[in-house]
């Protein structure tokens, strides 16, 4: 064995050569390769796709029924339908992607792509377009289900599509500040308290007009308020562009998502 | 030419360890468990830093340098695969293929590590055995210059074993630098060109599988024959430095630096005295003699 005789210097493959051509591909072909496989597992998980779809569905129906409050709207499914699209957008993008990606990293998925070279802000990028990807399968399901129930689609889909995209940023950035930062046991805690508190205190369940003036002067910077409120202003009141609600998702979206990737353990 | 030097200390896993890999080479990380070979390993990954000491992996600190490290570098944890479990073994040998520059084709890789039949069967119901053989193609399929193997062929058949050390020859033949750990002598013997003992933190050996059962080793041949043979004669018949001994009667034990040409001076000098010798058994040093005397204690205890 002194000078290795056994192996000989450099073998010919018969399946391609290990010769090293090592490096990292481009950023676009990582983000795409990782956004696929998000969604592939997205679809694939049934509980996430019930509980996805079919909460968001569930409570477009109880919430068009008039039994817990007045909301002093002649045709409450208008109401409603804005205020579900929301919820789903928030449900998936803070939620879900919070506690499926802690339980990931609690299970050393995501160390194992930590010894890769995809970048934290790919990971998050690609989470968060997946999310998108399944938003816009929620959506689809919220506006059939609402048409049912005698919707009347009205305001621009491109403002809509534009406070989808940036309430899913914020939440998505702040539900993978989340799970990239705490334990597995406590995100779940969190995330569901979060949502809990968003949804009744940040103008989607309630409207923010129920609560005391003062009390919703703080509430409307709520990333779900201003999501809400923007959804409410295009497709309930045909108002034009929600640029204050606009704003506020941005400045969400550009905290939370650049501190998500720069604050993510691995493990 | 020197891919890692590390020293560190004040952790109990791993307590002023050093250690380096020529580039092309293939280092074995011997040692029973909890030796300190994962945690050397994952402090060389990034996973980890160390408490003091310096690490150099490809030239660069692995965890604060990782983005420039991490693309160079391929990596097989220890236990299971890691990764989306719930993912076809095909899905995510691509995954890992769409983060490098220039992969390995996915589907012959695949076949390379003998997992086409379970290609789209998702990672969680793949055997152990599988499942290292996969994680072993995610830590190539980025045409790595360095791969650290944590076990590599844990929980294989002996095929898969004998293709898993095929396949990590034909790394060093490709060029590549191969770290792996493991707790299986003839695994270190058979693929190392450089072992390094570890045991409680500490390197305890270090050298070439030849080396570390050749320095200060003493070869033993034991035969039978019959009682009260005139060792003196014997002893003067063979090279200096020898010894002879009748430990029962009957039974003969010579120690001293086997070679060829002892042996056959031994059974020349038998032939002379008429004597048959039977039982004749030589034995040499084995990289688990090495390890018992280093640290009194064996392998797997």
């Amino acid at each position: 064995m002194s000078a290795m005789p056994t192996v000989p210097e450099r073998e010919t493959e018969p399946t391609g050569s290990f010769a090293p051509n090592p490096g990292a591909a481009p950023r676009r072909r990582m983000l795409a390769a990782q956004t696929g496989m998000e969604f592939r597992l997205l679809l694939r998980n049934g509980e996430q796709v019930g509980l996805t779809l079919v909460i968001p569905l569930l409570l477009l129906f109880f919430f068009n029924l008039p039994l817990l409050y007045s909301l002093g709207v002649a045709r409450r499914i208008q109401f409603v339908v804005p205020s579900i699209i929301a919820l789903a957008v928030m449900s998936s993008a803070f939620t879900g992607l919070a506690i499926g990606t802690g339980f990931e990293r609690k299970y050393a998925v995501l160390k194992r792509l930590g010894a890769t070279a995809l970048p934290r802000s790919v990971l998050v990028g690609g989470k968060t377009l997946s999310v998108l990807l399944m938003e816009i399968v929620q959506v689809v399901a919220i506006v059939l289900v609402g048409l049912v129930l005698a919707w009347h689609p009205t305001g621009d889909p491109v403002l809509v599509a534009v406070l989808v995209v940036l309430g899913t940023a914020s939440f998505g950035g702040l539900g993978l500040l989340v799970a990239g930062t705490m334990r597995a046991e406590v995100i779940l805690a969190v995330a569901n308290l979060v949502w809990l508190v968003l949804l009744f205190a940040g103008g989607i369940a309630i409207p923010l007009s129920k609560y005391p003036h003062s009390v919703a002067r703080v509430l409307q910077y709520l990333p779900s308020a201003a999501l809400s409120d923007g959804l409410h202003a295009v497709m309930q009141h045909s108002r034009g562009i929600p640029v204050h609600d606009l704003l506020t998702l941005l400045v969400w979206a550009a905290v939370a998502l650049p501190a998500a990737a720069r604050f993510f353990r691995w493990e | 030419m020197v891919d890692l030097v590390k020293n560190y200390g004040a952790t109990r896993a791993v307590d002023g360890l050093s250690l380096s890999v020529r580039a092309g080479s293939v280092l074995a990380l011997l040692g029973p468990n909890g030796a300190g070979k994962t945690t050397t390993i994952e402090i060389c990954e990034g996973f980890r830093r160390p408490d003091a000491g310096v690490v150099r992996v490809l030239g660069r600190d692995p965890s604060a340098d990782a983005a420039a490290v991490r693309p160079r570098v391929g990596v097989m944890l220890q236990d299971g695969v890691g990764g989306y479990r719930d993912a076809k073994a095909i899905e995510l040998l691509r995954l890992f293929a769409g983060y490098a520059v220039d992969p390995l084709p996915v589907d012959e890789l695949l076949a390379r590590v003998g997992l086409e039949a379970v290609a789209g069967t998702p990672v969680k119901r793949l055997s152990g055995g599988q499942q290292q053989r996969l994680s072993l193609a995610l830590a190539l399929v980025g045409r790595p210059e360095l791969v650290f193997l944590d076990e590599p062929t844990a929980g294989m058949d002996p095929q898969a074993r004998r293709g898993t050390w095929e396949l990590i020859r034909s790394l060093r033949g490709a060029g590549v630098t191969v770290v792996l750990t493991t707790h299986f002598l003839d695994e270190a013997e058979e693929l190392a060109d450089d072992v390094v003992v570890v045991d409680s933190g500490r390197v305890v050996a270090a050298g070439s599988p030849a080396e570390l059962t050749r320095a200060g080793a003493e070869g033993q041949i034991r035969f039978r024959a019959t009682p009260g043979l005139r060792l003196g004669s014997l002893l003067g018949a063979l090279p200096l430095g020898t010894t002879v001994s009748e430990d029962e009667p009957g039974r003969y034990l010579v120690s001293g630096d086997v070679t060829p040409q002892l042996l056959a001076t031994l059974t020349a000098w038998c032939a002379a005295q008429g004597v048959l010798a039977e039982h004749l058994s030589v034995e040499r040093r084995s990289l688990e003699d090495v390890f018992l005397e280093l640290t009194g204690r064996g392998l797997r205890a």
